[in-house]
């Protein structure tokens, strides 16, 4: 669908540095990054608001890197949704559908279409300073979509919104990629990248550090940094200690894990995903490897589940249900077992 | 203390305008207001400079749209220049508009040879007048532009407008109000001028022309009258014209900017 070819830019404070990448045809692709990584003026560079030093864009089969903005088919969503404030909603949305050859009443039912499929029907008379953010950022979107974009691409739409605003937009993008839209979209939330992507990149520093499923950027990590930014809690620093099949690792000088045999030591970090952890009110017999007995510190009320914190010399958080919660009546203060599988424990070595 | 010092410098400014009006009797305004020479001398200030600013306004706001948004290579220099004809003599610019639209300059001989002479003439008023005012509309126009998000525009351009229909369907709207106050200032400051204009064009007399000569050949008592009848008729058109773009900005600036 569209290819980015080595895409660099110097900016006065970062740059892009030998961007490549593609987006399938029907990809939702999450471009994951912090704050100042680049994201934003990648998206302006695809759009065409920016012009790259180098590189190319092959957007199906044609070169697109010098073509015009408005020839691109490729359609924007700000962060600030930039809604325009002196028209109304209606005239926000119809802006692109000027000039072109759509009569009054072809107009108005697009407009009105569009604005069914973002529930935003009652709000077409009314003024952008009279919205919420999540109303202004549907506009936006509508106003984008009436377009028909081949693709659509999406500067940290919900990152200004609060929670219940965000998951039913995000509901609302999952919708629209259902219907066939190809969507590239940037965020630095790694939940808004798991809960929406099919395909994922991380931009560190202007640079491309990793891509792939969300699976296999979250459950490989190939860096540190990727390690830390995708959310990984359980991540310590490790030494590698002397061993024949299984390995054991030193883990904060504290405590040693067994682990499967790294190709690469000995000094490194290690990851456990929260979900790997089992926890036990008495110690079982199992293929697990790994069996603390600790204190529980933390118990933390999540969207994906309870985040429950032990101290077993490192602190491990343990992601479980809630029924699990209950059932094992877990508090702050009490004593728990945890087990975890040597399998489960990623080694990266620093 | 500083009500004081304030009302002071109130004072200050209204204390001779008010001296002024109330030693001219309602009379004597009657009769000036009467007098052809000063009717027909007051609608060739006004018409005059409204044709100064309506004509270079079409230059001077894409040129604050551009030093808005854009940057160039010594942008400073030509903010600089833009504010000389504030800071130079007016009897001095008017020096150098008469040198540079005189029969003999490069200027004048295209205008002779359309049948315009800019001097003594209202064309060459008109230039005058546009010198040293223009800056107030450059100034208004590109605060008014920078204040609009960037963003906004770019989204137009991703929605598929042309450059040309961004800067008037949004970039335009959005910095309105202060070009608006721009070309108010611009008339107000080009009918008040009388330095530069004097010397390009003693004829036909604009009337703060008009104002110095009858206080030259006559004296203070009959140049008062003129001068009390300029100033209500200026006052009155500004106070309609702020009304009128009040008016017409109410609706914009409701939404304006807050959202931002």
């Amino acid at each position: 669908m569209i290819e980015l070819r080595n895409i660099s830019k110097r900016f006065s404070d970062f740059c892009l540095k030998n961007i490549s990448f593609s987006v399938g045809q029907g990809d939702y692709f999450i471009l994951l990054g912090e704050s100042g990584a680049g994201k934003s003026m990648l998206l302006e560079t695809i759009a065409g608001l920016v012009h790259p030093e180098s590189g190319s864009l092959i957007m199906e089969g044609i070169d697109i890197t010098h073509q015009k903005i408005q020839k691109r088919k490729i359609g924007l969503v700000f962060q600030d949704h930039a809604v325009f404030p002196h028209m109304t909603v209606y005239q926000n949305i119809a802006y692109s559908l000027h000039g072109r050859k759509f009569s009054l009443k072809e107009k108005k039912e697009r407009v009105s279409r569009v604005a069914e499929q973002l529930s935003i029907s009652n709000l077409l008379e009314r003024r952008p300073s009279t919205l919420s953010g999540g109303e202004l950022q549907r506009v936006a979107l509508a106003r984008t979509l009436i377009q028909q974009p081949k693709l659509l691409l999406l500067d940290e739409p919900l990152a200004s919104l609060d929670s219940r605003i965000k998951s039913d937009l995000r509901s609302q993008l999952r919708k629209i990629h259902r219907q066939g839209q190809t969507i590239l979209h940037v965020t630095h939330d790694y939940e808004e990248a798991l809960s929406l992507g099919n395909r994922i990149a991380v931009i560190h520093n202007g640079v491309i550090i990793q891509e792939g499923t969300p699976e296999e950027v979250f459950r490989n990590p190939k860096s540190e940094f990727v390690a830390h930014f995708v959310g990984a809690r359980n991540f310590f620093s490790a030494q590698l200690t002397a061993a024949t099949d299984n390995c054991i690792a030193l883990v904060e000088k504290t405590i040693s894990v067994r682990l499967i045999q790294p190709d690469t030591g000995p000094d490194g970090y290690i990851l456990i995903r929260s979900e790997d952890i089992i926890l036990s009110n008495d110690p079982f017999d199992s293929s697990a490897t790994n069996n603390f007995e600790g204190t529980i510190t933390e118990i933390i009320p999540g969207i994906r589940g309870t985040d429950v914190v032990a101290d077993i010399g490192i602190r491990l958080h343990a992601l479980i249900t809630d029924e699990s919660l209950n059932r094992l009546e877990l508090r702050e203060g009490k004593q728990i077992w945890l087990h975890f599988k040597a399998t489960a424990v990623k080694f990266i070595p620093a | 203390m500083f009500i004081l010092l304030g009302s002071l410098i109130l004072l200050f400014i209204l204390a001779p305008l008010l001296g002024m009006f109330l030693k001219t009797s309602p009379q004597s305004l009657f009769e000036t207001a009467k007098d052809k020479e000063v009717t027909s001398s007051i609608w060739l200030t006004i018409w005059t400079s409204m044709a100064a600013t309506t004509l270079f306004a079409l230059a001077a706001i894409p040129l604050a749209y551009l030093l808005a948004r854009k940057n160039f290579p010594l942008k400073k220099l030509v903010t600089g220049i833009i504010d000389l004809p504030v800071v130079i003599p007016h009897s001095a610019a008017g020096i150098a508009i008469l040198g540079f639209v005189s029969r003999d300059t490069v200027l004048g001989k295209m205008g002779s040879s359309i049948g315009l002479n800019f001097i003594g003439n209202p064309a060459g008023i008109a230039v005058a007048m546009a010198f040293v005012s223009i800056p107030y509309l450059i100034n208004a126009a590109r605060d008014g532009f920078a204040g609009v998000p960037e963003r906004t525009e770019k989204a137009a351009l991703t929605l598929g407008a042309t450059p040309a229909r961004v800067f008037f369907t949004i970039s335009l709207p959005l910095a309105w109000r202060n070009v608006v106050s721009g070309l108010i200032l611009m008339f107000a400051r080009g009918m008040s001028e009388f330095g530069a204009v004097i010397v390009v064009a003693y004829h036909p007399m604009i009337t703060p022309v008009l104002i110095y000569e009858r206080f030259g050949s006559f004296g203070l008592k009959y140049a008062r009258p003129v001068s009390v009848l300029f100033i209500l008729i200026s006052l009155a058109l500004f106070i309609t014209l702020r009304w009128l773009a009040k008016e017409k900005n109410s609706e914009i600036a409701n939404s304006e900017i807050r959202n931002y």
